[in-house]
């Protein structure tokens, strides 16, 4: 398992390597020269040229991108072009706020979508089979930032059993209840689509291992139907799911950036949007960095995780 | 056929085979299980929801294309007198929105551009991705690997975040976000094409092609290809569904078509601001609309995934 995990770490920083190729070159797909675009248009030759150095632009690729991954090693992710900060100063306080919120959204879908799957799975192709498989299928459909507008039109206008938006009551920011008072709404906008789709593919890959015959067996044996069902089904079913869950946390993180824009969140998806539209690149590439380092991480655990849970896979991941 | 008539076959032609130059057309024993296309309609048409999907999605199409014909209203020009009419006013079925504009026309001339931007990029990508997983898959060549590898760093970023990550730095426009979807999908697209290539030809025909000395190109595009397009054919259509759902959420961010062109994303938008003086209408119309696009587009990738399944089709 050691020698598993180590190939899995080591296959995880090629892939970050990638990635912050990625990002560097996000910047280099900018159309015009970024020296210009700071100074604005007006600017000098001279002076163009002088930031030019100043900002290392008049190196080659190369030289340039190992440089940026020598920052990226020591936490140095450049400075914002609109707030006068370090780039790591403005996103790793967001970057824990983004973690609250998608945390609270993956334990929603986890909680919800498994036995709602094992439970549709057990009685197919009863009404509650095909209500919940209804309702998920046009659950994988919806917009996340329409649902989240939905949302608060209906709980937090119309009833006013909520707060619209934001993290913390801005009068009166309170503890734990206050934030979690902020965190409903917005975690169930996130977890939607990632729940329906987690809830259709728990279905299948029970509907397939109750149908082999050692769960027959159990039951012919005279084993409750529940213990059948949640420790034995289960129990096989969960290294797809578990794979399924963590690819799943991707579009989780993409669909937080809507969710955190609508609800007025303050994490990465918020800080993104609003760099993006004040065109500061360097915000941007950290803000892309850092969900793609949380994605990557999460499916290194979930990976890791289905090792555990099935030792079959082992081998093929060590070879 | 299936793929173990199609063995047994093999093994029949054996006294056959000579009598074919290496690279000429294949025994028909041998040839590949091609897809069913008669059989497939059938089955396809057999398929309520899908057949509804179909219907509605063609109408919301015919709609957007003949949306001068439909409204009277220009889609940017609004009369701000009675601005935020709700839904049911004289004249305005659908009401106004925050300008004054009549909601049902723009749904109409902003269905041509958020179903463009959601579909173009795949039909662009298709033929791209087709060969990639077809090279990549068949020939097994050290250059098709690291392409594949390649692509693979790319699944690091949800597809969400890559599509706003490139719109973001190419800048708004209906070219650009259509350019950041098309380079957002290569991987996901070519992924599917290679393995199903990979799968395909691991199967008896190809096999049995490979050792009678078939030419590898046309076994590639004539007996394999086929099977490759349908099962990438499936995953484009409800890719279409997904794009839908992101194009306008690009454009809800403020990175995808311009204000004040109509499209339904920037439509959703408009109604956020709206939202908490109460009304309700002008957010959650286009949503709606975007939703039941896309839910058509699955249910379409559905029924055809199950009318090309075999399994499915007799019953």
């Amino acid at each position: 398992m050691t020698r598993v995990i180590g190939s899995r770490l080591l296959s995880t920083i090629l892939v970050l390597f990638g990635v912050s190729l990625v990002v560097f070159l996000l910047l280099q797909m900018v159309p015009g020269d970024p020296a210009v675009t700071i100074l604005g248009s007006g600017a000098t030759a001279e002076t163009v040229a002088a930031l030019r150095t100043e900002l290392g632009l008049d190196r080659s690729l190369p030289v340039q991108f190992f440089d940026y991954l020598g920052g990226l090693v020591s936490g140095d992710l450049g400075r914002s072009l609109t707030i006068n900060a370090p780039v790591t100063d403005i996103m790793l306080p967001r970057f824990w706020n983004t973690l609250i919120l998608t945390g609270a959204a993956l334990l929603l879908c986890i909680v919800v979508a498994v036995p709602l799957g094992v439970i549709a799975a057990h009685k197919q192709y009863s009404i509650f089979d095909r209500a919940s498989m209804m309702i998920s299928l046009a659950g994988a459909s919806v917009p996340v930032y329409w649902f989240g507008l939905l949302l608060i039109g209906v709980f937090a206008i119309t009833l006013g059993w909520l707060p619209t938006s934001g993290m913390y009551n801005p009068r009166f920011p309170g503890g734990s209840g206050d934030l979690l008072a902020h965190l409903v709404l917005p975690a169930i906008a996130a977890a939607l689509v990632p729940l329906a789709v987690i809830a259709r593919m728990t279905r299948s890959v029970m509907i397939d291992v109750l149908q082999q015959d050692y769960i027959r067996t159990l039951r012919a044996s005279g084993l409750s139907t529940s213990s059948v069902l949640w420790r034995h089904g289960l129990r096989n079913a969960l290294p797809p799911i578990v794979n399924i869950i963590g690819l799943q946390v991707g579009y989780l993180l993409g669909g937080v950036v809507f969710v955190e824009v609508v609800f007025g969140w303050p994490g990465l998806g918020q800080q993104l949007y609003t760099s993006i539209t004040q065109r500061d690149i360097p915000v941007v590439q950290a803000g892309v960095l850092f969900i793609a380092l949380a994605f990557v991480i999460i499916n290194l655990f979930a990976d890791t995780a289905v090792g555990l849970l099935d030792p079959r896979t082992r081998r093929k991941v060590g070879a | 056929m299936n793929a173990v008539t199609g063995a047994v076959g093999a093994g029949r032609s054996l006294f056959k085979v000579r009598r074919y130059p290496a690279g000429g057309p294949m025994p028909t024993e041998v040839a590949a299980p091609k897809p069913q296309w008669r059989l497939a309609a059938r089955a396809f048409g057999k398929d309520r929801m899908a057949v509804v999907s179909l219907v509605v999605l063609l109408l919301v199409a015919l709609a957007a294309i003949f949306a001068p014909l439909l409204t009277p209203y220009s889609p940017i020009a609004g009369d701000p007198v009675d601005r935020l009419a709700g839904v049911g006013t004289e004249g305005h079925l659908l009401g106004l929105d925050g300008q004054g504009r009549d909601i049902w026309t723009r749904l109409l001339y902003g269905g041509r551009n958020s179903l463009t931007v959601a579909v173009v990029p795949v039909l662009v990508v298709f033929p791209l991705a087709l060969m990639i997983g077809l090279f990549a898959g068949f020939k097994r060549s050290r250059a098709g690997e690291v392409l594949m590898r390649v692509l693979d760093v790319l699944f690091a970023f949800p597809l969400v975040l890559l599509a706003i990550a490139l719109s973001a730095v190419l800048g708004a426009g209906l070219g650009n976000v259509m350019l950041a979807i098309g380079i957002t999908l290569i991987p996901y697209m070519a992924r599917v094409a290679y393995t199903a290539t990979v799968q395909e030809s691991s199967k008896d025909y190809v096999e049995a092609a490979r050792a009678y000395g078939a030419n590898p190109l046309l076994l590639m595009f004539r007996e394999l290809m086929p099977n490759v397009v349908v099962q990438l054919l499936v995953y484009a259509t409800t890719l279409c569904g997904l794009m839908i759902v992101v194009a306008s959420g690009l454009s809800f961010l403020g990175v995808g078509v311009i204000p004040p062109t109509p499209d339904w994303g920037i439509m959703t938008a408009d109604g956020k601001n709206v939202l908490l003086e109460g009304i309700y209408h002008v957010a959650t119309i286009p949503g709606l609309l975007i939703l039941v696009v896309s839910l058509a587009f699955n249910l379409i990738g559905d029924g055809i995934r199950d009318a090309l399944d075999p399994r499915k089709q007799t019953s």
